[in-house]
């Protein structure tokens, strides 16, 4: 083989036209090592001291897997409320203008910005039994605080500007014309939002709901307000892991956390290909 | 399906989007409303559709009124500029979609044979199970258009159909929708600026500015005889003369020079309007309009020469097919004589129409009369 085409041959390695990738590759993959991957295997070593068996015997305990149940339902419900009435919020927001439409949309925010405690504290007030709101509930039956409903409701508190804010955009930059033109073919309302606007909708909202979800699986300030904290009724999983730091087992506080992690990741992983599933049937290439 | 738009009125806040406008289209026309942006042509397109309402006047299909008949009622197929294709949906559900979302929907296997005629008809078998992203902007428009075909449209409205196709796929589809169109015989009204897109497709051409209807005629009438001076200018370029009127002769502003003679009466000054593809260069002791070569240039087949008139601040640009012309015989500063084929004469201050080129004129300019400078 002659040196040129032996030169030929390496150029053959396939190369982008965009420079840096090594570069920016690098600092991600160091990034992401230092911020999440080193803290979360640290996880993983810290419970692998108890061997399978210890760690499954920690996380079948009825009160942990009570915790557990009740920490990933109530996220999923609470993702489940906000992906509903997230959507249509950010619909008012897009689709009608109103007095005082600014100030409420800077509202969405707030509980981003407010220390999850002051907004458990706030809830509770309102939901207790001699509460501005819970006063009238309890006489109908409906205990909010102190219940796991209670915990229902500070996750869509916390969850909410998810929703909104990933479903917003979508649908500012949604085209009128798309409207128009299902109008123009027939269409009513009501099966130009079910076919033409829904469609193009669902992958922000799976996007949110996700990421509701996900906040809502780790919320730990607002919940232990309002939680009541009853073991095996209303107490989450983040709580008994810091029950178990304060008891010094370690090892039984990072299996618990292990547990979830795990959990977490196989439901993002699904929602993700959820997401990936939607959005490649409406921007197929 | 006939269409008639009776006094429509909209207003924009303080824009005045259409103003009184009348408008008569025959069952089975094909007719460009064109005109600048901002003329009020879009609006009306949408009127018609029902996708914005008027705030006077009326629409009728055929003898109905359509004031209270909302845009999914109508039955007209709209193209979008932008195709407004849906996404998520392949071609073939694309444009299923107006006969999957009726009242009295077809079968299942009705509306798929329907779809997959249309699909052949405008050329794209075998793409049923693309979705629009994998097409290209030509395609697309062509999906879009069976789409409106799909529910049999009284009317089929197009915005801009081509505007944001290339140059090259924009003269095929134009072609393409012209024998389209005399395939099914729907009515069809379609926006567009470009007058040579209007003019090449067109039965008949609507030219509107401001909100106002300017002229509405068939292809070559307002080509030829433009009703005023917005429209000759809108429809090409343009040379414009400052001359005066005397006994239906035209002359040379300082009124030393009679150039042609008009089918106008009216004396006294007027603007005279003609286009560079319009004029030629006077025969050898042949009389003319009198001019001095400033500047020539030859881009493809065509010869372009910047003269300066006599008695004139104005120049005038003249176009002559390459073959027939040794451009080297045009030197800025020669002496050129032109003869003007088809003009127009308007009012300097209305615009009104005094007068146009006489078919004698096609022959030169008035012999009898000499230079006299």
């Amino acid at each position: 083989m002659t040196p040129l085409l032996a030169t030929g041959t390496r150029r053959r390695i396939r190369k982008s036209a965009i420079p840096g990738f090594g570069l920016t590759m690098g600092f991600t993959l160091v990034y992401l090592s230092l911020i999440v991957l080193i803290p979360l295997s640290a996880v993983f070593f810290k419970t692998a001291d108890l061997g399978l068996d210890g760690f499954w015997e920690i996380i079948t305990r009825t009160r942990v897997l009570n915790a557990l149940k009740l920490s990933f339902g109530t996220a999923l419900i609470a993702a489940s409320i906000n992906a509903i009435f997230g959507v249509l919020v950010a619909w008012v927001f897009v689709r009608y203008t109103f007095p005082g439409k600014r100030l409420l949309d800077a509202f969405i925010d707030l509980p981003f910005a407010l220390p999850t405690a002051v907004a458990g504290i706030a809830l509770t007030a309102l939901y207790a039994g001699n509460g501005w709101v819970g006063q009238y509930l309890e006489p109908l039956g409906l205990k909010v605080a102190f219940t796991p409903v209670g915990i229902v409701v500070a996750l869509t508190f916390v969850g909410l500007p998810f929703v909104v804010r990933t479903v917003q955009p979508v649908l500012e930059d949604a085209e009128a014309a798309l409207e128009e033109a299902a109008a123009s073919l027939g269409a009513n309302r009501w099966q130009t939002i079910a076919r033409v606007i829904f469609p193009a909708v669902v992958p922000s909202i799976l996007t949110g709901f996700a990421l509701a979800f996900a906040r809502g699986v780790g919320e730990y300030g607002s919940v232990i307000f309002i939680a009541g904290n009853l073991p095996n009724v209303s107490e989450i999983a983040p709580l008994l892991i810091v029950i178990r730091l304060e008891e010094f087992d370690y090892a039984g506080a990072t299996a618990i956390a292990a547990a979830m992690l795990i959990v977490s990741f196989t439901m993002l992983l699904v929602i993700n290909g959820l997401q990936v599933w939607s959005r490649k049937r409406s921007e197929k290439l | 399906m006939d269409i008639h738009v009776r006094n429509i009125e909209k207003d924009f806040g303080t824009f005045k989007a259409l103003d009184r406008v009348d408008l008569d289209i025959e069952s089975g026309e094909l007719i460009a409303l064109l005109g600048p942006s901002g003329s009020g042509k879009t609006t009306l397109l949408r009127v018609i559709a029902g996708l914005e309402f008027a705030d006077q006047g009326e629409i009728l299909f055929g003898n109905q009124d359509m004031a209270r008949v909302p845009v999914r009622d109508r039955q007209v197929g709209f193209v979008f500029q932008h195709y407004a294709l849906f996404k998520h949906m392949t071609v073939l559900d694309n444009v299923s979609f107006g006969l999957k979302v009726r009242k009295d929907k077809p079968s299942a296997e009705a509306i798929r044979q329907r779809a997959t005629e249309l699909i052949e008809l405008v050329q794209l078998g075998g793409l049923e199970k693309r979705y629009p992203s994998q097409l290209s902007g030509g395609q697309r428009q062509r999906v879009a258009l069976a789409r409106a075909l799909a529910i049999d449209p009284k009317v089929l409205l197009l915005d801009e159909p081509f505007g944001a196709l290339d140059a090259k796929v924009r003269k095929d589809l134009r072609r393409w929708l012209r024998d389209l169109h005399d395939q099914t015989g729907v009515t069809t009204i379609f926006v567009t600026h470009d007058q040579e897109e209007a003019l090449e497709l067109a039965d008949r051409v609507v030219i509107m500015n401001k909100g106002r209807i300017e002229q509405l005629g068939h292809v070559d009438a307002v080509y030829e005889k433009p009703a005023n001076p917005f429209v000759f200018d809108f429809l090409g370029n343009t040379n414009i003369v400052p001359v005066t009127l005397r006994n239906g002769v035209v002359n040379l502003g300082q009124g030393d020079a009679a150039i042609a003679e008009s089918s106008g009466s009216k004396d006294g000054p007027a603007l005279l309007y003609v286009r560079p593809g319009d004029v030629r260069i006077a025969a050898d002791g042949a009389a003319g309009l009198p001019t001095t070569v400033q500047r020539v240039q030859r881009t493809g087949p065509i010869v372009r020469i910047d003269a300066e008139v006599f008695g004139s601040t104005a120049p005038i640009t003249v176009e002559l097919p390459h073959l027939h012309h040794d451009t080297s015989a045009f030197q800025p500063g020669a002496e050129l004589r032109l003869r003007l084929l088809q003009f127009s004469l308007y009012a300097e201050d209305s615009g009104a129409l005094l007068g146009a080129s006489t078919p004698a004129d096609a022959i030169g300019v008035a012999a009898s009369r000499q230079r006299s400078r």
